[in-house]
């Protein structure tokens, strides 16, 4: 077992981990942040994505022991600690981005990680942004037009589908 | 999957003694080792980090003009980083997705050859150097087929030199489903000649189209390649593509590329 020490949502967490102990478990089995979800297991959907030291990963791919040291951000850092919920997932409410949810704290995760390089993206940038991140409810359409809304761009002539 | 040791050090000799033991593997930035334990397709005693190197990390631009890149460098900063040599760039910009560009390095990349991966065309076409703990190899002779490389056991890269071509520009017809290359083809053209590089398409991993690279280097436009074919024995057969189709694409995007790069 390796000890390991790192800053999730701004808390500073240890634990014991294996060396085969992926990020994910750590978050989900170990500090019960069952938010970040394992969709595929396989780094292909993208429903597991975290923030490690600021840029979008999927913690399905990653040991915990990567992260050691590291700040990660989960979905549930996302919304004001009274639970207001941030500009993306406000965004996915207001415009129905999301059906089932299973994909969404990916979605949102990945979201914030294109707005924070790109604040004003278009509607292609998002789409080619969400590459990784696999939705098999919404069929993306409203998932992109919030992430624009997000970014504080008009959305009202996208069609609505 | 399997369990083992961890360790990750910080200075590449530390990295090359922890490898010395048996059984023990580099461990890139996960995004094709991890798939492969969890499938116990590969079951190491021992993972030795590279992403706590500083010394591999990084894009720096020589004298003479070329790129060296740590081995350890993820694909986004090669993306953001390697303008000096946009093909370079674009080619990294386009591997995967943004996550696996964050995590995944060209140093792992390189030394897994995986037939379809977009980086070893670049390698190969560029003329590039893969620098190791031990000695500097040519990617003429790194190369070596399908998933096989010169590296000795326990030989990490720690960096590639990229001469940068004249022009340069690299097409990649897309698996749709996994993203990596059903066929790309990277032109390179350089005041001595023109390189080409095709990958995703051979049994034997990424390859040079001569015959190309010839009639390219007398006339540098897409219709110098009318008339050319690649054969297509030895030519990956799978659900996605025959081995006819895949030989055909090898020509569709070559002319893109040199299209593109003109
Ligand atoms: C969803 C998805 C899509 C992808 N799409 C593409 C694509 O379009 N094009 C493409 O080219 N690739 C693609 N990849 C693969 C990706 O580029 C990997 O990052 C890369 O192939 C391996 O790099 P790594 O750093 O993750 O290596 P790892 O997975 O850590 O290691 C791979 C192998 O290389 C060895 N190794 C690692 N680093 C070194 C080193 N410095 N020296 C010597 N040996 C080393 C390891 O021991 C292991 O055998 C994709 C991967 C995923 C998950
Ligand atoms: S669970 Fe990590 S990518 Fe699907
Ligand atoms: S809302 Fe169900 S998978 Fe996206």
């Amino acid at each position: 077992m390796t000890k390991i020490t790192m800053t999730v949502n701004g808390k500073t967490v240890s634990g014991d981990v294996e060396g085969r102990t992926l990020l994910v478990d750590f978050l989900r089995n170990d500090l019960r942040l069952t938010g970040t979800h394992v969709g595929c297991d396989t780094s292909q959907c993208g429903a597991c994505t975290v923030h490690v030291d600021g840029v979008a990963v999927k913690s399905c791919t990653m040991f915990a022991a990567e992260a050691d040291g590291a700040d990660v951000a989960t979905i549930e850092g996302q919304a004001a600690p009274d639970g207001t919920l941030n500009a993306i997932q406000a965004a996915f409410q207001e415009h129905h981005g999301l059906q089932c949810g299973f994909c969404t704290p990916g979605m949102v995760m990945a979201a914030a990680d294109l707005l924070k390089n790109n604040p004003k993206p278009t509607e292609a940038e998002v789409r080619h942004h969400l590459e990784g991140n696999i939705c098999r409810c919404t069929g993306y359409h409203n998932i992109v037009k919030a992430i624009l809304a997000a970014s504080g761009q008009d959305v009202s002539q996208l069609a609505a589908e | 999957m399997y369990n083992f040791d961890f360790e990750k050090p910080t200075t590449i000799a530390d990295a090359v003694a922890a490898l010395a033991s048996d059984e023990a593997q580099a461990l890139g930035g996960g995004q094709t080792l991890i798939p492969t334990m969890k499938q116990r397709l590969a079951s190491p005693a021992k993972l030795v980090s590279l992403t706590g190197i500083a010394e591999m990390k990084g894009v720096c631009q020589n004298d003479d003009g070329s790129l060296t890149i740590g081995g350890a460098t993820t694909h986004a900063t090669v993306a953001a980083q390697a303008g000096a040599y946009p093909a370079l760039a674009a080619l990294a910009a386009g591997i995967g997705d943004p996550a696996v560009r964050n995590r995944g390095t060209i140093g792992g990349s390189v030394a897994n050859n995986d037939p379809a991966a977009c980086y070893p065309s670049a390698v190969l076409a560029s003329g590039a150097t893969v620098i190791t703990n031990t000695r500097e190899i040519s990617a003429d002779d790194f190369f070596q087929g399908m998933f096989t490389t010169a590296l000795e056991e326990g030989e990490i890269i720690t960096g590639l030199r990229f001469p940068v071509p004249q022009a340069a520009n690299y097409q990649k017809f897309e698996q749709p489903a996994s993203r990596f290359a059903m066929v790309g083809v990277f032109v390179a053209k350089f005041a001595d000649g023109v390189r080409v590089a095709v990958t995703g398409a051979s049994e034997d991993g990424v390859f040079r189209w001569s015959e190309a690279e010839t009639a390219l280097a007398d006339n540098f436009s897409p219709d110098a390649l009318n008339g050319l074919a690649v054969s297509s024995v030895g030519m990956i057969s799978d659900l996605h593509g025959s081995a006819e189709y895949r030989a055909h694409l090898i020509g569709v995007m070559t002319k893109r590329a040199v299209a593109a790069c003109s």
